[in-house]
């Protein structure tokens, strides 16, 4: 039994594996443990709800408010992960239940209900935030009474929580990938960043500034508009002054919408490439909202897009199809709160033990061999290995991924010279 | 040469700046008019100005998929057909409103704004409900998208000249059901002294709905009008609301003209500080402006004499 909680990797249990009919979707490499092996006194010494058939979790988006859009999203691929983990045998052999709490787009209320997940709930983890404010509101509250977060957006980066595991990209692996590339592949040497003027655009463009300057190249122009901001023809006007060859745009929520109308609408064709626009802003998600034949064209830099062809992502895809239906969509964030209970489960069966400490040490070179996205491993500063790709945007709100980093880029969430 | 720039491409540009500046001004009045008429005439805050306009964008989605689907040929001209039903679907939800809620309050402002912004609460909430809380994309013809090509680089968007086009129309329609109908003058009469106008004869509950209702149903063409330009969602109503009250209370209440007025100062200002400076610099300014004017002159811009 010991043996079975430190090395759920070991040869022989996937031999015995082998034979076994594992879920499609994620025959993810451990075995699933039985209950009767870890008692629960053992795997539960800090007083979570943990029984010897259940575990709580919980999971808290906002499903009501401004972005509600944005997280439905991440819920329905945590309820499709935690019901796949129930289905292959759960956690240590017991049954994944969850609790949904909605965070309402208000960040006092994120701390409010994280409280109450881990103070009443006592659920042993949690998934959930979208916006950098509401993980900064709910911080302390996971510090204070050592929670797991796992936070499933990509985001600025500065920040390293031991109680948040960040299974997005930081800025710097988004970011730094996706300029290079268009130099080399574009030959671009100018750039305009624009952005919504908030804490990740501005801190993404300052990455990229300097990398941009770092290459000897141009940035044209660098500007923020308010968020929700609806009117970009100005900015619109002074991009055509200044002829760049890159716009970076960084612009989010609805005021995405009215940027890339009204840029189709002022005659920049994007299919063009002149100027060829880059962004680190919009998913498949958003292209719902934007409408494919408006952004066609256009590439964006983010570690997944739904048309990845691996065999991995295809089983994905069609599980949450399956569940959410056909009409549904899988961005960047939805694919990352995807992996959030999976990294979970292994951490817990690699620590053998659901207790929050055992399973932070237990994170760290965890890995994922059949996440959608290809491979991911957990970085000793709890953030993802992850490849960065580019998509190029198609007319049916798809992107056809043309290009992907060789190697897997190292997380580096506290950038030096980038700051 | 003005800098590194030549001078055809500067005074390009400053023509196309002339347009946009233009377009923003036609995209406030068409967003400020349905609250004028209520705010000016009826003292009533409607909070649930924005969630109006997402309905009339609402029913444009829908009309793109009807047409789309059953009627393919006539899917370019599709856009009226969506206007007219924007435009009834809010006119009747207002006059529901008014009718459920509004009319109790006429004697507290105050709690009208509370009343009506619990409104755009639930209205937001349905949006949710029915539609679903991601943006819908609605799919315009065309010849609506695109852009007619004068010289290299001026381009004259053709939604921008769509919008102006039927804010001008809208605007000359207000005007003359305001000035020159029966209706009208009874709405006048209501305003300038509501005993008097019962008094003589006028059916002043009557004429409180119709205003009501005609207030949302511009405002139901104005959110599928911007369709066009902006995004549709359940909270997509909440970007526009903060610009159409400054855009009334700045132009003063009860006056279409200072309406008028304040849209074009504003839209001019911000899109010229736009030009020269950043997006959320030209907006502080700008709101910066309005405040140190509305020192000065609390009433707004324009006043009506009325009798309260």
């Amino acid at each position: 039994m010991r043996q079975n909680m430190t090395s759920p990797f070991s040869i022989t249990r996937r031999a015995l594996l082998a034979g076994m009919a594992v879920l499609p979707a994620f025959g993810f490499a451990t075995s699933p443990l039985q209950a009767q092996e870890v008692a629960t006194a053992v795997a539960n010494t800090t007083g979570l709800a943990v029984t010897d058939d259940t575990v709580k979790v919980g999971i808290l988006h906002s499903i009501t408010g401004t972005m509600a859009i944005s997280e439905t999203g991440s819920v329905e691929a945590e309820k499709l992960a935690i019901e796949q983990i129930n289905a292959s045998g759960g956690v240590l052999g017991r049954k994944i239940e969850f609790i949904q709490e909605d965070g309402g787009s208000d960040w006092p209320t994120f701390a409010e209900k994280a409280k109450k997940l881990l103070v009443e709930d006592k659920t042993a983890a949690i998934f959930g935030c979208w916006t950098s404010a509401s993980r900064k509101a709910v911080l302390p509250v996971f510090e204070q009474y050592n929670g797991m977060l796992y936070y499933p957006t990509f985001y600025e980066g500065l920040e390293e929580s031991p109680n948040v595991i960040y299974t997005g990209q930081e800025a710097t692996q988004q970011i730094i990938a996706g300029i290079d590339w268009v130099v080399r592949e574009k030959g671009a040497k100018s750039f305009y960043l624009l952005g919504s003027d908030y804490i990740w655009p501005r801190t993404a463009n300052k990455i990229a500034r300097k990398h941009i300057e770092k290459l000897g190249l141009k940035v044209s122009g660098e500007e923020y508009y308010p968020l929700g901001h609806t009117q970009f023809n100005s900015v619109i006007n002074k991009i055509k002054l200044k002829k760049p060859d890159v716009i970076y745009a960084i612009v989010v929520g609805g005021s995405n919408v009215a940027f890339y109308k009204q840029l189709k609408a002022a005659g920049i064709d994007m299919s063009k490439e002149k100027p060829l626009l880059l962004t680190i802003s919009v998913t498949e998600d958003e292209v719902l909202g934007i409408g494919g034949e408006n952004i066609a064209g256009a590439y964006a830099s983010m570690k997944y897009f739904e048309s990845l062809p691996n065999d991995n992502n295809k089983a994905f895809v069609s599980s949450f199809k399956g569940m959410w239906g056909d009409d549904s969509v899988i961005g960047d964030v939805t694919q990352a709160a995807y992996l959030g209970p999976w990294l979970w489960k292994a951490a817990v069966e690699k620590a053998g033990s659901f207790d929050i400490d055992k399973i932070r040490e237990a994170s760290p070179g965890i890995e994922l061999t059949t996440a959608p996205e290809g491979y991911v491993r957990i970085h000793e500063n709890h953030h993802l290995w992850s490849r960065t790709r580019i998509g190029h945007a198609r007319t049916d709100g798809q992107f056809d991924v043309i290009y992907e980093t060789e190697d897997l880029i190292e997380p580096n969430p506290f950038p030096e010279g980038y700051q | 040469m003005i800098g590194d720039y030549t001078y055809t491409e500067f005074t390009s540009i400053l023509a196309m700046q002339g347009f946009s500046g233009l377009t923003l001004f036609s995209v406030f009045v068409l967003m400020a008019l349905g609250l004028a008429i209520i705010f000016g005439q009826m003292g009533v805050i409607n909070m649930a100005h924005g969630e109006f306009m997402i309905l009339g964008a609402y029913m444009t989605y829908l009309c793109s998929h009807f047409f789309s689907e059953y009627l393919p040929s006539l899917f370019s001209i599709y856009f009226f057909f969506a206007m007219i039903l924007a435009f009834a679907a809010s006119f009747l939800l207002g006059m529901l409103v008014e009718w459920g809620l509004i009319r109790f309050l006429y004697r507290r402002p105050l709690d009208t704004l509370l009343a009506t912004w619990g409104v755009s609460l639930i209205l937001q909430q349905v949006y949710r409900s029915v539609f679903g809380a991601r943006e819908v994309g609605v799919t315009l013809p065309d010849w609506l998208m695109g852009s007619i090509a004068l010289t290299d680089i001026i381009e004259i968007p053709i939604n921008g000249l769509f919008v102006m086009g039927l804010t001008f129309l809208i605007t000359i329609g207000v005007y003359l059901a305001m000035f020159r109908s029966k209706w009208g003058k009874s709405m006048r009469a209501v305003v300038q002294n509501r005993t008097m106008a019962g008094a003589v004869g006028i059916n002043t509950k009557m004429v409180d709905r119709l205003t009501f209702g005609l207030g949302c149903g511009i405002a139901g063409i104005a959110g599928s009008a911007f369709t066009m330009i902006g995004s549709t969602g359940p909270t997509a109503g909440q970007l526009y609301i903060v610009d159409t009250f400054l855009i009334v209370v700045f132009g003063g209440a009860g006056s279409l003209i200072g309406t008028i007025a304040s849209a074009f100062t504003i839209s001019q200002a911000q899109s010229t500080i736009e030009f020269f400076l950043s997006g959320s610099m030209a907006k502080v300014l700008t709101l910066l402006t309005v405040v140190g004017i509305l020192m000065l002159r609390p009433q707004g811009l324009f006043t009506l004499k009325i009798r309260r």
